[in-house]
């Protein structure tokens, strides 16, 4: 192909697109989200993949562009070309970092865009009209109460911790509050990244080093699958059980079938993104007001009510 | 150059160099149990024993691959990239193995199998885009390392390939039995260690390896298919790789974009560790195996101990292993160079 015939073709797409503007009142929606580099943001982004699908179809005149990031800098320049290239009129952003992220989304808001942030805040939140967020803390402390529900004072428990983050703190302080005064003694609490290879290999030497565990709060799914076998390797699934935290679909599952060793999950929702993108999409379509906080509930997950938060479709 | 050239210069005192030089990985690792055992004498229980070597494994079987590409004065980044991807076509395979034709043992050996021949094709890639291409290895692995990880993460849509049930069981035990109370892992891991010794040290492809890595240009004046045998050392790590997501694989029976990230740091820091050069010439498989095994030691320990911060845990490994490597190649070597002029 020629040179001059990509230009033509350029030339013809874009007159085109001018012409769909000027028909309908086109509204594009940037969503800027982390690259599904784990478990949690792999979810994420099938979500957040369904939502636009979904909401793309009941709204012809919404056109929804999802960008994904490898690191803040790439997604503060993700922002800039939404703005520059999409002229977007409203964004979705869950940001990387909060810090090095809130004047990129000011940007952004001072060319008049309709912003909500999603999960991390930003540090400066004037800056959004809409916030939805799952909660971490109430994560960490509905975790807690169910762990008070099975064990008595003097009971232990090991704790494997996500990657040292604000959030990762956020649970853990919350969980650590919670139990306080209960007389549960927490032996020890390891770093585990959020990953399975390391929530193996932490619970292996968590096993070898106590003889006496009665719970583990592994506070993340992908952790929790790593935990289990290193349990059974051990042998020694009869003396303790698991609570995870997000509600990957695996263990969704066990919980329905009735799993001894890890008998509920705590919600963190992969799906608040599609909450995020719903109630933007309402902001231009709804004749109610949308802006404020929307902090999403972290319920316990347990046999009875496991089969509403099953999503088996999803890669999470 | 001087360090290219300081193995020649010290022939006559050889015997004692090599003496240092095997002992310096040795002493660190000597220390690190020390260390272990002092901090919970758990640490040398039967159990955790086990639990280090089984684990040593992955990031030791590919360390070996390395320790020819890095002795032949290549590098390969991309055998992290590379374990996840053959985990990841290696699991989507078998199960569709399952669903045409049911588990069993026959499906576990077709992805075994599959494995191999996707672990020697990749490292036949990174090798003739080294030497044929002419692209710097670092380059080229660099490359491979972000398609393989992309690839994973585009077959598993971003979350998580998991073995089918019945594969699982009868795959789990590759990971998880023994034979003669050594677990198969570890088995795997001393076959590769004494095939790769041998190579290194018994063969005229060992010798190659490190003439090339010296002096690439004398290597090609001395009649050594410099290019062949390049490609055959990734190949080898290709192979190395394969093997080790064979073992992988049963252990969590999943693949993910999380799996094997930064393995091919470690798998070049226990190399170094073990005593061959980075800059290549000069290589040694058993240094490289105790190199394996202080890297898994280290994160072993700061689980057992509560004395050390968590945030603190990458200070330490980076202290000890910058400690480890100027055992071996630190003062004690300047001043013996000294003392030998």
């Amino acid at each position: 192909m020629s040179l001059k015939a990509i230009a033509l073709g350029l030339l013809a797409t874009s007159a085109l697109v001018g012409g769909a503007v000027a028909q309908d009142e086109k509204i594009t929606i940037g969503v800027s989200i982390p690259a599904a580099t784990h478990g949690f943001m792999g979810g994420l982004n099938w979500h957040a993949a369904e939502a636009e699908k979904r909401l793309e179809a009941a709204n012809p005149n919404i056109d929804l562009v999802i960008v994904t990031a490898d690191g803040p800098e790439d997604q503060a320049s993700d922002l800039e070309d939404l703005v520059s290239v999409q002229q977007i009129d409203a964004l979705v952003v869950l940001p990387f970092e909060s810090e090095p992220l809130t004047e990129p989304v000011r940007a952004v808001k001072d060319t008049g865009a309709f912003i909500t942030v999603v999960d991390r805040g930003l540090t400066d939140p004037t800056i959004q009209d809409v916030y939805v967020s799952g909660n971490n803390t109430e994560m960490g402390v509905n975790s807690a109460e169910y762990m008070k529900t099975r064990l008595k004072e003097g009971d232990n428990i090991v704790i494997l911790r996500g990657i040292p983050t604000v959030l990762d703190t956020e649970r853990f302080d919350a969980f650590m509050g919670a139990i306080e005064g209960t007389g549960i003694n927490v032996l020890d609490d390891e770093f585990a990244n959020w990953n399975r290879d390391d929530g193996f290999e932490v619970m292996q030497d968590f096993l070898s080093r106590f003889p006496d565990i009665d719970g583990v709060w592994a506070q993340d799914d992908d952790i929790t699958l790593g935990v289990v076998e290193a349990i059974k390797q051990a042998g020694r699934e009869s003396e303790m059980f698991v609570v995870g935290g997000a509600g990957m679909k695996e263990i969704i599952k066990g919980v329905m079938d009735g799993d001894a060793l890890v008998p509920v999950d705590v919600l963190y929702p992969p799906a608040q993104i599609a909450t995020a993108m719903d109630v933007t999409v309402a902001h231009f379509t709804s004749n109610g007001p949308v802006t404020g906080s929307y902090i999403l509930g972290s319920p316990l997950i347990t046999q009875e009510n496991a089969e509403a938060y099953y999503f088996p479709d999803s890669p999470f | 150059m001087t360090t290219v050239s300081a193995p020649e210069a010290a022939k006559p005192s050889r015997g004692f160099r090599l003496d240092l030089k095997t002992a310096g990985p040795l002493i660190a690792l000597i220390l690190l149990v020390i260390l272990g055992y002092s901090l919970n004498p758990l640490f040398l229980g039967e159990g955790n024993v086990t639990n280090i070597l089984t684990r040593s494994a992955f990031i030791g079987i590919i360390a070996v691959g390395a320790t020819f590409v890095i002795t032949a004065g290549g590098i390969d980044l991309s055998v992290g990239s590379m374990a996840a991807f053959i985990a990841g076509v290696m699991i989507i395979i078998m199960n569709w193995a399952v669903d045409a034709m049911g588990a069993s043992l026959a499906t576990v050996l077709f992805g075994i199998g599959c494995s191999l021949i996707l672990g020697v094709g990749a490292g036949f890639i990174n090798g003739f885009l080294t030497t044929k291409a002419k692209i710097e290895a670092f380059i080229v692995t660099l490359g491979t390392m972000g398609i393989y990880r992309s690839l994973v993460t585009y077959f598993a849509d971003g979350g998580t390939l998991s073995l089918a049930g019945d594969a699982r069981d009868i795959y789990r035990p590759v990971y998880y039995d023994s034979f003669l109370r050594i677990p198969y892992p570890v088995w795997v891991f001393i076959f590769v260690a004494i095939i790769g010794w041998i190579l290194m040290n018994r063969t005229a492809f060992g010798r190659y390896c490190m003439a090339i890595g010296s002096n690439e240009h004398v290597a090609r004046y001395s009649a050594i298919k410099v290019d062949r045998v390049k490609t055959w050392t990734y190949i080898l790590q290709g192979l190395c790789v394969s093997l080790a997501t064979i073992i992988y694989v049963p252990r969590l029976g999943s693949a993910s974009a999380a799996t094997g990230v930064l393995w091919e740091l470690e798998a070049i820091a226990a190399v170094i560790i073990g005593g061959t050069m980075l800059k290549g010439g000069f290589g040694r498989v058993g240094g490289t195996i105790i190199g394996a095994l202080i890297l898994t030691a280290i994160g072993n320990i700061l689980n057992l101990t509560e004395i050390i911060s968590n945030y603190l845990n990458g200070a330490v490994q980076g202290v000890i292993i910058v400690a480890a490597v100027y055992l071996q190649r630190g003062s004690f070597r300047a001043g013996r160079k000294k003392a030998a002029e």
